[in-house]
C-alpha cells in the first residue's frame, strides 16, 4: 500500500495540480486575451471596445463564454457528424497539451523533456488537421475552399520554421526548452546575428495561428468565415478558444527562442529581484500586443503570395542563415558540445 | 479506373457576402482559386423606381433620388432637378448654384471615403473604415444642418435648394475642409504606400482605355483607365465653370490607380468646397417663381395669393411643359443621368435613369476572369457599385 501511495498516487496528484496551476491561468488568459485584442484594436481605430458588461467591460469574456455555451449546436445535414465534431476538439486538444512542456520560470515545467522543440513543432504542426477536417467535414464550399487554403499555407511557411528553429539549436546544442532558456542567460537571441531569424519566426508564428496578414482560411471578406462557417455555438467556441491558444503558445514559443524565456533582461539589481514568470508573462504579453497591432495595420497576402512569401523568400533565407550559423560555429570552434 | 471527369467549382458569392457591397449575387465558377467566369445576378433590390416617379409630382420624385446609390444623395437628386429645370427653363439664383455645387461636393467626398476604406477593407485593412467613418458622420452633420436628414435629404428642389445655409454653418464646413486633407494622408499612410495593399490592387483588375469606352464607364473607373473626361469639365453645369480644380487621371487603369484617382479627387473635392465658401454671393438660393417653388410659409399665413399657391403645389403639384430632355451630373461614381419625357401633365410621362454602376457591373466578368477569388473581392470593391442605384 505505502508504494502505491508514494509510487503512484502522490506523483498523479502532484501531477494534476501541476496542470491545473498552469491550465486554469492560461484559460483565463485566452478568455481575456479576446478582451485585450478587442480593447487595443478598438484603440487603434477611435472606438471605445467593450465597455457595458462589468467596469471597462471586464466581464465580456464571460458573457461571451456563457452565450457560447447556452447556444445551439447545430450540425448541417450534409455534414459529416462525426469529423465536424471532432475537428473543434481537436483543434482546442492540441492547442492545450503543447503546453506541457513549456517552461514558464526556472524549474517550473510540467514535462521537462529533452526534445521539447521538436515535440512543440510537431503539435502545432498538427493543428492544421483540425481545420482541413472542419473544413472537410462541414460539406460547404466556402469553408472547403478555406481548408484548402490551410493545407497550401501550412507547408509553406513549416519548412521555414523548421530552418529557424534549427538555427537556434545549432546554437545551443539542446532540444530541451529550458536548455534552451539558459544559454540566453548573457545575451538572448534576438541581440545576436539571429535577429533576422526572429523575425521570420515571428511572422511563420502569425501565418502559423491564422492571424493577419495571413488568416487566408477565414478571411472574412473572401470565405466569408472560411472553416468556420458553419461552427455555432460551443463547437465554435472550442475554434475559437483553441486559435487565441495557439496565439499565446506560438508567443510563448518566441519567448523561449530569442526572447530568453523567463529571464530578465540584464541580470543586475532591481530587474532580476523580479520573479522569471512574472518577465516570462511581460514577454508574451508584448508579443501579443504586435499579434494585435498587425491585425489592425496591415491588409491581408492573397494566397498565392503568401506561398511566394514562404517559398522564395523566408525558405532561402533561412536556409542560408543555417548554413552560415553552422559555418561559423564550426569555423570558430564555438559549437556547443565540442563538436 | 477510367477517365475522370474534373468540374469546375461553382460557388454562390452573395447575396449574404460580407465583400458583396449590398445585395449582389455572383454566380462563379472556379477553377481551384483562379475565377473562369463570374456572372452577376441583379434584381435582389428592384423597388420599382422609374415607374413609381410616372405616378408622382415633381417634387415627390425627388426623394426617390436619395434613395437610389445611398452614399451620394444630393449628387442624384441634382440630376433630377437639373433635368425639370432644363423642361421648365427655370433659372436657378447664383447662390442656390454655389451651395449646390457645395454639397455635390461634400456628397463626393462622403461617397469616396466610402468607397476607398472599404476597398481598404475588402482586402483585409479593417482600421481605415472606421477612421473614414469618423469624417463621414461629421459630413452627415452637414446634411443633416441644412436639411433635417444625415442620408436621405431632399434638399435639391426645382428652382434651387429647399432653405439657405444655417448661421455659421459655411464656418464649419470650412473648418472641415482644412482638417481633412490630414485625416486623408493618415488613411494613405495606411494604404498607399502599404507593400501587401500593392500587392493585392497593382494590375488587378486591368481595364484599357478602349475597353473602358467600349463598356460605357464612366467616372473614376473610365478615368482610371486614362480618359480625361469629367462632365464638370466638358460640359460644365452650375458654376463648375467658376471652380479651378484638376481632373485626376489614372494611367495603368488597375485598381490600384482608381484608387490613387478616388483620393486625389477627395482632395480636389476639398479644393471645390472652398473655392465655393470664398466666392459664394448672397441673395435668394430657390428662384422666385410661385407657380413652381412654394412660397414661404410666413407668406402663406399672410397673403392670399400665397396660401392659393401652397395649396395648389401641395395638392397637384405644377405642370411642366412637353418635351424631353437628358441631363446628367458627374455623380461620385460616374455619369449619373435623367432622361425625363413630359406630356405637359404634372408627373413625367417617363423619367429613365442612368445608373453609372450598372455599366461598371456588367463588366464584372470580363475583369475578373483569370484573377483569383482574393482578387475578384478586390475588383468588386473598386469597382464602387451600390445595389440602390443599380436595382433602382
Amino acid at each position: 500500500m505505502d508504494e502505491f501511495w508514494t509510487g503512484y498516487a502522490v506523483p498523479g496528484i502532484w501531477i494534476v495540480v501541476k496542470i491545473l496551476a498552469l491550465l486554469v491561468p492560461l484559460l483565463i488568459s485566452v478568455a481575456y486575451l479576446t478582451w485585450f485584442e478587442r480593447k487595443v484594436m478598438a484603440a487603434m481605430q477611435l472606438r471605445m471596445g467593450p465597455n457595458v458588461v462589468g467596469p471597462w467591460g471586464l466581464w465580456q469574456p464571460f458573457a461571451d463564454a456563457l452565450k457560447m455555451v447556452v447556444k445551439e449546436t447545430i450540425i448541417p445535414t450534409k455534414a459529416n457528424p462525426g469529423v465536424f465534431l471532432l475537428a473543434p476538439m481537436l483543434t482546442f486538444m492540441l492547442a492545450i497539451i503543447a503546453w506541457a512542456v513549456m517552461p514558464v520560470g526556472e524549474g517550473l515545467v510540467i514535462s521537462d523533456i529533452n526534445v521539447g522543440v521538436l515535440y512543440l513543432f510537431a503539435i502545432s504542426s498538427l493543428g492544421v488537421y483540425g481545420i482541413v477536417m472542419a473544413g472537410w467535414a462541414s460539406n460547404s464550399r466556402y469553408a472547403f475552399l478555406g481548408a484548402l487554403r490551410s493545407a497550401a499555407q501550412m507547408v509553406s511557411y513549416e519548412v521555414s520554421m523548421g530552418f529557424v528553429i534549427i538555427t537556434v539549436l545549432l546554437c545551443v546544442g539542446s532540444l530541451n526548452l529550458s536548455d534552451i532558456v539558459r544559454a540566453q542567460e548573457n545575451v538572448w537571441f534576438i541581440f545576436t546575428p539571429l535577429l533576422p531569424m526572429a523575425v521570420v519566426f515571428f511572422i511563420s508564428a502569425l501565418a502559423e495561428t491564422n492571424r493577419h496578414p495571413f488568416d487566408l482560411p477565414e478571411a472574412e471578406s473572401e470565405l466569408v468565415a472560411g472553416h468556420l462557417v458553419e461552427y455555432s455555438a460551443m463547437t465554435f467556441g472550442l475554434f475559437f478558444l483553441g486559435e487565441y491558444a495557439n496565439m499565446i503558445l506560438m508567443s510563448a514559443m518566441t519567448t523561449v527562442l530569442f526572447l530568453g524565456g523567463w529571464l530578465p533582461p540584464l541580470d543586475i539589481a532591481p530587474l532580476n529581484w523580479i520573479p522569471g514568470p512574472v518577465w516570462f508573462l511581460l514577454k508574451i504579453g508584448a508579443l501579443l500586443f504586435v499579434f494585435v497591432w498587425v491585425r489592425a495595420t496591415f491588409p491581408r497576402y492573397r494566397y498565392d503570395q503568401l506561398m511566394r512569401l514562404g517559398w522564395k523568400v523566408f525558405l532561402p533565407l533561412s536556409l542560408l542563415w543555417v548554413v552560415l550559423t553552422a559555418g561559423v560555429l564550426m569555423a570558430f570552434g564555438w559549437a556547443p558540445g565540442g563538436a | 479506373m477510367g477517365e475522370v471527369q474534373i468540374a469546375n467549382y461553382t460557388i454562390n458569392f452573395g447575396p449574404q457576402h460580407p465583400a458583396a457591397h449590398g445585395v449582389l449575387r455572383l454566380v462563379m465558377e472556379l477553377d481551384g482559386e483562379v475565377v473562369e467566369r463570374a456572372d452577376p445576378h441583379i434584381g435582389l433590390l428592384h423597388r420599382g423606381t422609374e415607374k413609381l416617379i410616372e405616378h408622382k409630382t415633381y417634387a415627390q420624385a425627388i426623394p426617390y433620388f436619395d434613395r437610389l446609390d445611398y452614399v451620394s444623395m444630393m449628387c442624384q437628386e441634382h440630376a433630377f432637378v437639373l433635368a425639370a429645370e432644363k423642361l421648365l427653363g427655370l433659372q436657378v439664383p447664383l447662390r442656390g448654384q454655389y451651395i449646390r455645387v457645395l454639397f455635390s461636393e461634400i456628397t463626393r467626398i462622403l461617397n469616396h471615403i466610402l468607397n476607398v476604406t472599404t476597398q481598404g477593407m475588402d482586402v483585409g485593412a479593417m482600421t481605415p473604415v472606421l477612421w473614414g467613418f469618423e469624417e463621414r458622420e461629421k459630413l452627415m452633420e452637414f446634411y443633416e444642418r441644412v436639411s433635417g436628414a444625415r442620408m436621405h435629404a431632399n434638399y435639391f428642389r426645382i428652382g434651387g435648394v429647399h432653405q439657405d445655409m444655417p448661421d455659421g454653418m459655411a464656418e464649419d464646413i470650412g473648418r472641415f475642409m482644412d482638417h481633412f486633407p490630414k485625416v486623408l494622408d493618415e488613411i494613405e499612410g495606411l494604404l498607399t504606400e502599404n507593400r501587401i495593399f500593392k500587392q493585392r490592387n497593382v494590375d488587378i483588375g486591368v481595364v484599357s482605355a478602349k475597353d473602358a469606352l467600349d463598356w460605357g464607364f464612366t467616372g473614376v473607373m473610365l478615368r482610371g483607365s486614362g480618359v480625361a473626361w469629367d462632365l464638370r469639365k466638358s460640359q460644365p453645369y452650375e458654376v463648375y465653370d467658376r471652380m479651378d480644380f484638376d481632373v485626376p487621371v489614372g494611367k495603368h487603369g488597375d485598381c490600384y490607380d482608381r484608387y490613387i484617382c478616388r483620393i486625389e479627387e477627395m482632395r480636389q473635392s476639398v479644393r471645390i468646397v472652398q473655392q465655393c465658401l470664398r466666392e459664394m454671393p448672397n441673395g435668394p438660393v430657390i428662384a422666385d417663381d410661385h407657380k413652381i417653388v412654394p412660397p414661404k410659409r410666413t407668406e402663406m399665413k399672410a397673403t392670399m395669393e400665397s396660401l392659393i399657391h401652397h395649396f395648389k403645389l401641395f395638392t397637384e403639384g405644377h405642370r411642366v411643359p412637353a418635351g424631353e430632355v437628358y441631363a446628367a451630373v458627374e455623380a461620385p461614381k460616374g455619369e449619373f443621368g435623367v432622361f425625363l419625357v413630359s406630356e405637359g401633365e404634372n408627373k413625367p410621362y417617363r423619367c429613365k435613369i442612368r445608373a453609372p454602376g450598372f455599366a461598371h457591373l456588367q463588366a464584372l466578368e470580363f475583369m475578373c476572369r483569370g484573377h483569383m477569388l482574393a482578387d475578384a473581392v478586390a475588383i468588386i470593391g473598386t469597382l464602387d457599385i451600390v445595389f440602390g442605384e443599380i436595382d433602382r
